[in-house]
């Protein structure tokens, strides 16, 4: 498991011990990502995080249109493993939780424990934080950083 | 809903004891229907049923034994029934400690038969 923000870590490893998912990716809203566990490829995140979070504003753009603003969580069964795609509010703004499960454990469990990882990211986080402009000159250098932070290279 | 769902749920919690009934999908735990579930969370409760469920039936499997058709969990503050259906639902009730067990036993093994 790998996290930007430290204090990510302990909500999302009890996620992960509770739930027994296999693959999880914590996001902004904008897929900036925060925290990873089971990916191996720096590449496979980006584009999970981008897919992720354009489903998720897709999603939210069709319940705009048909008069649902709740529209946004959703699960996909496959026949070897399901995905939940959930968005929630932190105190440091909208992410976004991709989670992918096998048959050891059930989308009921996942989005049981899911829900009690939102409540304590919430506790955990940290009360003010810093926001700043995302600029050019700096995103470059923040991508490489983040992904140094992710993968541990 | 289908009436014999009704039926099996409206049963089970017009049983002495029983805080609340739920029908599950025992492969998602998820809540399929639910009665009478006062001051219970319904998902939760679905969601651990059915891994426990789950778990049991993969321990009596590995053990060579029948599965179970009742599985009961006493705890201090009541009681925790699943019956295991056919098609891949449960019925649960989640009862108070004083329950009549074997009224809430024959309820559940008769909701789950109708099940089938």
């Amino acid at each position: 498991m790998r996290a930007i923000e430290p204090w990510v870590e302990d909500p999302l490893r009890t996620f992960l011990q509770e739930s027994a998912s296999r693959v999880v990716l914590l996001m902004t809203s904008a897929g900036q990502v925060v925290a990873q566990h089971g990916f191996t490829r720096s590449m496979d995140v980006m584009s999970a995080a981008a897919l992720g979070a354009g489903i998720v504003a897709s999603s939210e753009e069709i319940g705009r249109i048909v008069g649902d603003a709740g529209l946004g969580a959703q699960a996909h069964q496959g026949s070897r493993q399901g995905i939940v795609l959930s968005p929630f509010m932190t105190p440091v703004g909208r992410w976004i939780a991709l989670v992918v499960y096998g048959p050891e454990t059930s989308l009921g469990l996942v989005q049981l424990f899911l829900g009690r990882m939102v409540t304590d990211l919430r506790v955990a986080a940290p009360v003010e934080q810093v926001t700043r402009p995302v600029l050019a000159e700096d995103f470059e250098r923040d991508l490489n950083a983040s992904l140094r932070s992710l993968f541990g290279r | 809903m289908s009436g014999f769902l009704v039926e099996a749920l409206d049963q089970l919690s017009r049983a002495d004891g029983v805080r609340g009934a739920l029908l599950v999908s025992a492969d998602d735990g998820l809540v399929v229907a639910e009665a009478a579930m006062e001051g219970i969370e319904a998902a939760p409760v679905a969601a651990l049923a059915a891994s426990l469920a789950g778990r049991l039936l993969k321990v009596a499997e590995t053990a060579g034994q029948a599965p179970p058709a009742l599985i009961h969990l006493e705890a201090t503050e009541g009681g925790l029934f699943i019956a295991v259906g056919e098609g891949g639902l449960l019925l649960v009730a989640i009862t108070t400690p004083d329950a009549n067990a074997g009224e809430v036993r024959l309820a559940l093994l008769d909701g789950a038969g109708r099940l089938s």
